[in-house]
């Protein structure tokens, strides 16, 4: 594991390598991984399934037991962990270089508090209304993202010319706390059951057990990443500072803005998906880093991809380690992940 | 102890020089007031064993399960507050004091009450009410084999003891009358869910092979698909509700919906198509906040679970 890391960091630091092949190096390093971590586990889980009767044509799909437990409960699961997985370690990427905040996460500007809020208001005060046949947990959270980046938005710009990246922290996390409280009162009314169902929703849960969820927050993902795809040189020089990276050429407003808005949107869509799953947004992007060196034009599409090969395999952990009980995501994330970082921090550099 | 304490460092003192006030004085704590005070605390601790033996006149009870129980054996009138979670309509004309995670002891006190009833985790209260010398009663879900003689128990409490033992024995009988009838009926495999998210087979809740829940279907001539998990509650994955393929599903919902508005929730599970209930159109719901409160209404709920599973014996 040690070698392999070094030959990674080895290969990438050389200078006689040129970017291109440094890229394509990486990339592929990660991409297999992150394919192999996709292709086996819906291979693993707590009922052993037979892959020949999965594919056993001559069984209705409808009576075909493995084949549902293949595509119905594995298959979609193992889809949304990829996206979640890999939306929040690009958004991490994204905005610890925005808000040049090494402890910087998703979560920080508020989108998760507002995602949580939303789902906390159907799961408690019941408004099951589904909206276009999806269910209206996934609806009202990513609803309540949305509110939340406004909010922290019109404030960043109210008294400011440009974005003031220090107002967006504060306004951030003072947003999360106001959420935070509003949520622990609506959890106050609840009653025992209800609380506990938000309390397990705010743990972060993949089984989504269908597509139609999966296939809502695709097109706002897809519309997010096309922007981090446009991101990466920018980001490199607003490291430096808003008024270098002006200096060189660099729409300070409007990356900035590109940024905010395509990192929100990542995290809005996958905390609706998986619900507010820890630890990836933060780690991963470092974890990367200390790979491949701070060049955000590897570093994002190698965390999203790390990032998605870490959360598929962590729900495999999660929901095969203490069957029929199912574990939450977001627990094994920070116990596997956590570990595994602090050892990389002492072992690199 | 305190008393003689006193006498001994007087002794001490008066080793020099002894004056007859001294000797009167000794006289008097020795024989009059160390008598008095070894009888006062006679009688505190005799009245403390005493006093819940006395017909207690106001109740506050926070359990819901217990307040159903004091109202089915007409001990209605000597409750004075029930808890906020309580939804039954007697209980509803009755001052609210919190639940199981904020009761409002300050409420409780000014209430003056001569008996409170706690679930058995809030031993914080307890230790509060003890100390303002209020008894205090405390009470823990068990099984369905639990609910009767704690029927038995709290009309013994509370004076009510003929009609304890009528509401008691009417449950005990009805039980056995379902338990006769589905006797010979094959079990069918069940699923006993208790919450989940709307419109979503997600964050499955289901009973576990521990509680009342799982004993009440049982009686109904269930097979509880998690009987053996020893744990009250299971929360298992769509996979696992796939491969172990149950036979009927019946949902419990406490929500005030009715029936038919809970039922176009059902349709979530039609996904799963290879659900032997599924496919069958066993999938039920039951609605009502009793189905969750071993009170009183055990029987009834039992009864209604048994008409769901074997439809033709009932």
């Amino acid at each position: 594991m040690l070698r392999m890391v070094h030959s990674i960091r080895l290969a990438t630091k050389t200078r006689c390598l040129d970017f291109r092949w440094r890229f394509g190096l990486i990339q592929l390093t990660f991409g297999v991984l992150a394919l192999t971590v996709c292709i086996v586990a819906p291979l693993v889980g707590p009922v052993p399934i037979s892959l020949n009767a999965v594919f056993n044509s001559s069984l209705p799909f409808s009576e075909n037991v493995d084949a549902q437990i293949f595509f119905i409960a594995r298959l979609p699961r193992v889809l949304a962990g990829a996206l979640v997985g890999g939306a929040l370690a690009a958004a991490g990427v994204v905005l610890q270089a925005l808000l040049r905040n090494p402890l910087a996460t998703p979560f920080t500007l508020g989108v998760s508090a507002g995602a949580s809020l939303g789902a906390m208001l159907v799961l408690i005060l019941g408004l099951p209304i589904p909206i276009m046949g999806i269910a209206a947990v996934p609806v009202a959270s990513f609803v309540g993202s949305l509110g939340a980046v406004s909010i922290v938005y019109a404030l960043a710009r109210f008294r400011y010319q440009g974005l003031s990246t220090n107002v967006l922290l504060l306004a951030g996390v003072t947003l999360n706390s106001i959420f935070s409280a509003i949520i622990l009162f609506v959890q106050y009314l609840a009653d025992y059951t209800q609380s506990f169902q938000a309390i397990r929703w705010l743990m972060g849960n993949l089984d989504v057990s269908s597509y139609t969820p999966i296939l809502y927050a695709l097109p706002l993902l897809t519309i997010a990443f096309i922007a981090f795809a446009s991101l990466p040189r920018s980001l490199n020089l607003l490291t430096l500072g808003p008024k270098s990276a002006s200096a060189r050429g660099v729409n300070v407003l409007q990356t900035q803005r590109l940024a905010f808005f395509s990192a929100s949107l990542a995290t809005g869509a996958a905390v609706s998906l998986g619900g507010p799953i820890g630890f990836i947004g933060i780690i991963i992007p470092h974890v990367v880093r200390l790979l491949v060196g701070a060049d955000h034009r590897i570093v994002l599409p190698a965390a999203a991809l790390l990032g998605a090969a870490f959360l598929v395999a962590c729900d495999v952990v999660a929901r095969t380690l203490m069957s029929p009980m199912e574990l939450p995501v977001g627990i094994i994330t920070a116990m596997l992940g956590g570990p595994f970082f602090l050892w990389l921090l002492t072992r690199i550099r | 102890m305190s008393c003689k304490q006193f006498s001994l460092m007087s002794n001490k003192h008066d080793d020099t020089k002894v004056s007859l006030f001294k000797k009167v004085n000794r006289l008097i704590i020795n024989f009059l007031i160390a008598p008095m005070l070894v009888l006062l605390t006679f009688i505190s601790v005799f009245t403390e064993t005493q006093s819940p033996i006395a017909i207690p006149n106001r109740i506050i009870a926070i359990v819901p399960a217990v307040t159903e129980i004091l109202f089915a054996i007409g001990a209605g009138p000597q409750i004075v507050a029930v808890s906020s979670f309580d939804r039954t309509e007697a209980a509803l004309s009755k001052p609210r004091v919190g639940g199981l995670l904020d009761p409002n002891i300050e409420r409780v006190l000014a209430l003056r009450p001569d008996l409170v009833i706690l679930y058995g985790s809030q031993v914080d209260q307890q230790m509060q009410l003890k100390r303002a010398a209020i008894p205090v009663l405390m009470y823990q879900h068990g099984g369905l084999s639990d609910v009767t003689p704690m029927i038995r128990k709290l009309g013994k409490q509370t004076g009510h003891i003929a009609q304890a033992q009528k509401v008691a024995t009417q449950i005990e009988r009805e039980l056995e009358n379902i338990r006769q009838r589905v006797k010979n009926l094959t079990p069918p495999r069940t699923l006993l869910v208790f919450g989940r998210e709307p419109y979503a087979i997600k964050n499955v809740y289901a009973s576990g092979g521990i509680g009342f829940l799982h004993d009440m279907l049982e009686t109904a001539g269930g097979k509880n698909v998690f009987g053996d998990l020893l744990r009250e509650a299971a929360h298992p994955t769509s996979e696992m509700i796939l491969a172990i393929a149950p036979e009927v599903i019946i949902e419990l919902q406490v929500q005030d919906t009715t029936e038919n508005q809970f039922s176009s929730e059902t349709k979530a599970w039609n996904r799963f198509s290879t659900i032997p209930a599924v496919r069958n159109d066993r999938v039920h719901v039951l609605t009502g906040s009793e189905l969750v409160i071993p009170g009183p209404r055990v029987a009834e709920v039992t009864r209604r679970l048994a008409t769901l599973l074997h439809p033709n014996a009932f």
